[in-house]
């Protein structure tokens, strides 16, 4: 398991390949990329993300651990910038080896839906007109239901 | 005690954390010993179901104990992802 918060640009295919490499007993790997999207009304100047460094981590490796208990993971990757991005920028990233496809899409959903409400990481989109903090939509945390 | 804050609440109190003394027995207390010291901290904490709380860097309620506590820390919903 590999968590990493970090304000440093990650590039997907060198993580991708470092991560599903070197595991006889996987036979599926899934990756999930979350990039900066622009606004359609209001372009984005930029998005900046704060965190809470130490609680953000172990809120991670905590839900990386939940996943690989409960799919019987290989393997979980957990990659999450903060800082200033720009639209077209890789946030985030998520990977899971597990071996057979279905553990691995689920575990990542899993991942996804609980690093979205559950980890301490706050967005901020900076426009021409002025920026405003991301709200937490409600149907976010109705995903956790799910589980 | 620590206490920190994230986001709109760092902004709405003006830092992101402080030392605070303190003899409150859970969070709730807390947030009322705060919300008496001046209008920004009762403006900031107006509406806590708009908020969260973790104690120890562990997600929490407001009714959590604060024996023994390090850092308490207050922030909106997060929007990680």
């Amino acid at each position: 398991m590999r968590v990493l918060v970090s304000d440093a640009p990650f590039d997907v295919g060198e993580e991708t390949n470092a991560f599903a490499k070197g595991h006889k007993d996987i036979g599926a790997v899934v990756t999930f990329t979350g990039i900066v999207r622009d606004l359609p009304d209001d372009p984005l100047v930029a998005m900046e993300i704060e965190h809470y460094p130490g609680m953000t981590e172990a809120a991670l490796s905590k839900i990386a651990t939940t996943a690989i208990a409960r799919w019987s993971l290989g393997d979980a990757l957990v990659i999450h910038r903060h800082g200033r991005l720009v639209p077209g920028e890789m946030i985030m990233m998520v990977a899971t080896a597990a071996r057979h496809r279905r553990d691995a899409f689920e575990a990542a959903e899993y991942l996804m839906d609980y690093l979205k409400s559950r980890a301490p990481f706050w967005k901020r989109e900076i426009t021409a007109k002025g920026s405003d903090w991301v709200t937490a939509k409600a149907e976010d945390e109705d995903a956790l239901t799910r589980w | 005690m620590d206490v920190l804050y994230f986001a709109w609440m760092r902004e709405r109190i003006g830092l992101p954390r402080e030392t605070v003394e303190t003899t409150a027995g859970t969070v709730m207390e807390l947030v009322e010993e705060l919300k008496a010291r001046e209008d920004r901290y009762a403006m900031a904490f107006s509406d806590i179901s708009a908020l969260r709380v973790a104690v120890d860097q562990e997600l929490t309620d407001f009714d959590a104990p604060l024996t023994g506590v390090r850092e308490v820390a207050f922030f909106p919903p997060m929007t990680g992802g």
